[in-house]
């Protein structure tokens, strides 16, 4: 469904600062693949996600979904197949408008957008019904700015924003990196829910090992714009944390030096 | 006394009607795209300059008012174009409309002055529905009120909300397939259209078009706008678009009152000016009074420990 072929980014090409962030990635994931990504900062992570969403165009190689060549459309162009959250929770939603508002707006994704009112009465019920899944009582507050939610309860609207208009792949971006740990493993358990009801393609990006070995079928690790590991199956069921560890060492030749990381281990 | 007068009023309430679309043009840029736009300066005066060419050359005044609506229009996707294709900021894409349209204005006029004080204006076509007394306040209101409902009505669309939330967070709304670029050039290009016919509707009010008139036009803009949102305190739509029409309006009798208590009209500019930046810095400011207020508090509560 998604496949990435030898995709090579370089920022500030030709300049002092030249920076190779990918250096041929090699990816296919199948329908429903649940893909979490981990390396240390400055793997590339945020960048594969990137070029997925059409943020940045590759530099070399090629993308395709569902067998189209995307790999030079703008991200405007891709939104229909691709829904994203972001690590800061004020990036996915509009502050000024209301919740309702948002929810119409993510609605019409990738559609054409002309005169008609974009909010019907017609669609009140059915957001309401939505929020309500999420839990957070926000299903009465439809009318209020969505800046006077809570970052949490920002990113779980996010979340249902970036699945509503039927994309089928998820892009996450360490999106619960900027929360309380409470609220993480809410929105973290909500994560599971949406993507169970909606059957999305998921790619994945946390500093939270645990988390990474847990949630989804498949667990890549980055290093220096390279895919330098691959787990899945039984391999991956029988992999601990420590052993994650090793093998960034192994296969980077270098220590895992990142705090986060470390910190994250329990 | 001037202050007895009823025309005093009427006059100065007919300026910040007439006013009022330059400043909804503003407010459209300036606080739903988020862009400092300066074009205004020269697509006032292009309406002007365009309606007052067409009217001296036979055109009917109506028909002549809406093509200096498109002509502004087209001057805002200039801007919206080199903007977002050309990926030259705002601010400087702005002045490098106005400053190109300063030589086109003139080239449209043929000199720096169109007087229009024998030919019909728009005013004039109305005068079968609201008789001759108030002809031009009724006109006007007319106008305004119509283009405040339509504008009110379009920025409850899909297109229109896809524009709000082009100037609220552009990452999201291009996630979700809607094309920030086109959504801009079509903001600014309704942005200056408004302006362009605010400048329409000024020079059949004068009864002349003036290649200067657009100087300061952004300020006055930006004053209207904020003088505005001290009196209509909310983000709703229609309730803020009727506070920019009302900023405008109070701004105009701000600078007659002054005018009429022997303030000099070159000076007016620096007091709208000075009017602005109090407002935007007001925030800034207050954080400092703030900052004073807490560390003379300390400083007490201080003295009270000792
Ligand atoms: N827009 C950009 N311009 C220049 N360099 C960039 C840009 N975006 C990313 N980079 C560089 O590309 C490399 C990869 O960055 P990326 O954000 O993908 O890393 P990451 O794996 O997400 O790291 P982190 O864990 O810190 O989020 C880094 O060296 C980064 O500095
Ligand atoms: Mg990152």
């Amino acid at each position: 469904m998604l496949k990435m072929e030898s995709v090579h980014k370089v920022f500030n090409y030709g300049k002092v600062n030249e920076n190779h962030a990918l250096n041929g990635i090699d990816l296919e994931l199948k329908d429903g693949d649940f893909v979490t990504i981990i390396g240390s900062n400055g793997a590339g992570k945020s960048t594969v996600l990137n070029l997925v969403a059409g943020t940045y165009l590759p530099d070399y190689g090629k993308i395709t979904i569902n067998g189209i060549d995307v790999s030079n459309w703008p991200s405007h162009k891709r939104a229909p197949f691709v829904g994203r959250v972001f690590q800061d929770p004020l990036m996915g939603t509009a502050a000024e408008m209301t919740i309702e508002e948002n929810l119409s707006l993510a609605y019409k994704r990738g559609q054409k957008r002309g005169l008609k009112l974009g909010i019907s009465k017609n669609r009140r019920d059915e957001f309401r019904e939505l929020l309500s899944w999420l839990d957070l009582g926000l299903e009465d507050r439809l009318d209020d700015q969505v800046k006077l939610l809570s970052g949490g309860q920002r990113q779980a609207l996010t979340l249902l924003m970036a699945t509503l208009g039927k994309p089928e792949i998820l892009l996450l971006d360490e999106h619960t990196a900027a929360l309380d740990p409470k609220t993480a493993e809410q929105i973290i358990e909500l994560t599971r829910r949406i993507v169970e009801k909606n059957r999305l393609t998921v790619l994945m990006v946390t500093h939270n090992m645990k988390l990474a070995l847990e949630m989804g079928n498949r667990t890549i690790m980055m290093d220096k714009g390279k895919i330098i590991l691959d787990l899945q199956g039984k391999e991956r069921e029988e992999m601990t944390i420590n052993d994650l560890v090793r093998k960034f060492s192994e296969k980077s030749g270098q220590e895992l030096t990142d705090d986060r990381v470390l910190l994250a281990k329990d | 006394m001037w202050f007895l007068n009823p025309g005093f009023y009427i006059k100065t309430l007919e300026e910040g009607i007439a006013f009022a679309l330059l400043a909804l043009g503003v407010y459209l840029t300036f606080r739903i795209l988020d862009f400092a736009d300066l074009t205004v300066e020269g697509s006032f005066p292009l309406g002007a300059a365009v309606v007052a060419k067409l009217i001296v050359a036979g055109y009917n005044p109506f028909l002549a008012t809406i093509i200096a609506f498109i002509a502004g229009a087209i001057a805002g996707m200039i801007t919206g174009i080199i903007n977002t294709k050309l990926k030259i900021a705002g601010l400087l894409a702005g002045i490098l409309t106005m400053t190109s349209l300063y030589s086109i204005n003139l080239r449209i006029m043929g000199r720096s002055l169109i007087p229009l004080f024998r030919e019909r204006k728009i005013f004039d076509a109305f005068e079968w529905l609201f008789g001759s007394n108030y002809v031009v306040l009724l006109t006007l209101i007319l106008i305004v009120l119509i283009i405040k409902i339509l504008l009110d009505y379009f920025l409850h669309t899909e297109l229109g909300m896809a524009l709000r939330a082009t100037g609220d967070n552009p990452v999201m709304i291009e996630t979700l397939g809607v094309n920030t670029d086109l959504i801009k050039i079509l903001g600014l290009a309704l942005a200056n259209g408004l302006v362009a016919l605010s400048g329409a509707l000024m020079a059949q009010y004068y009864s002349s078009a003036n290649a200067q008139m657009g100087m300061g036009m952004i300020v006055v803009g930006l004053a209207s706008v904020i003088i505005g949102e001290v009196f209509v305190r909310t983000s709703k739509i229609p309730f803020a678009t009727f506070g920019v029409i009302l900023g405008s309006v109070i701004y105009r009798f701000a600078i007659a009152i002054s005018l009429r208590l022997g303030f000099d009209a070159t000076d007016l500019k620096i007091v709208t000016a000075a009017l602005v930046i109090l407002a935007l810095g007001a925030p800034s400011l207050r954080k400092f009074m703030i900052q004073d207020e807490f560390a003379e508090r300390l400083l007490e509560e201080g003295e009270y420990n000792a």
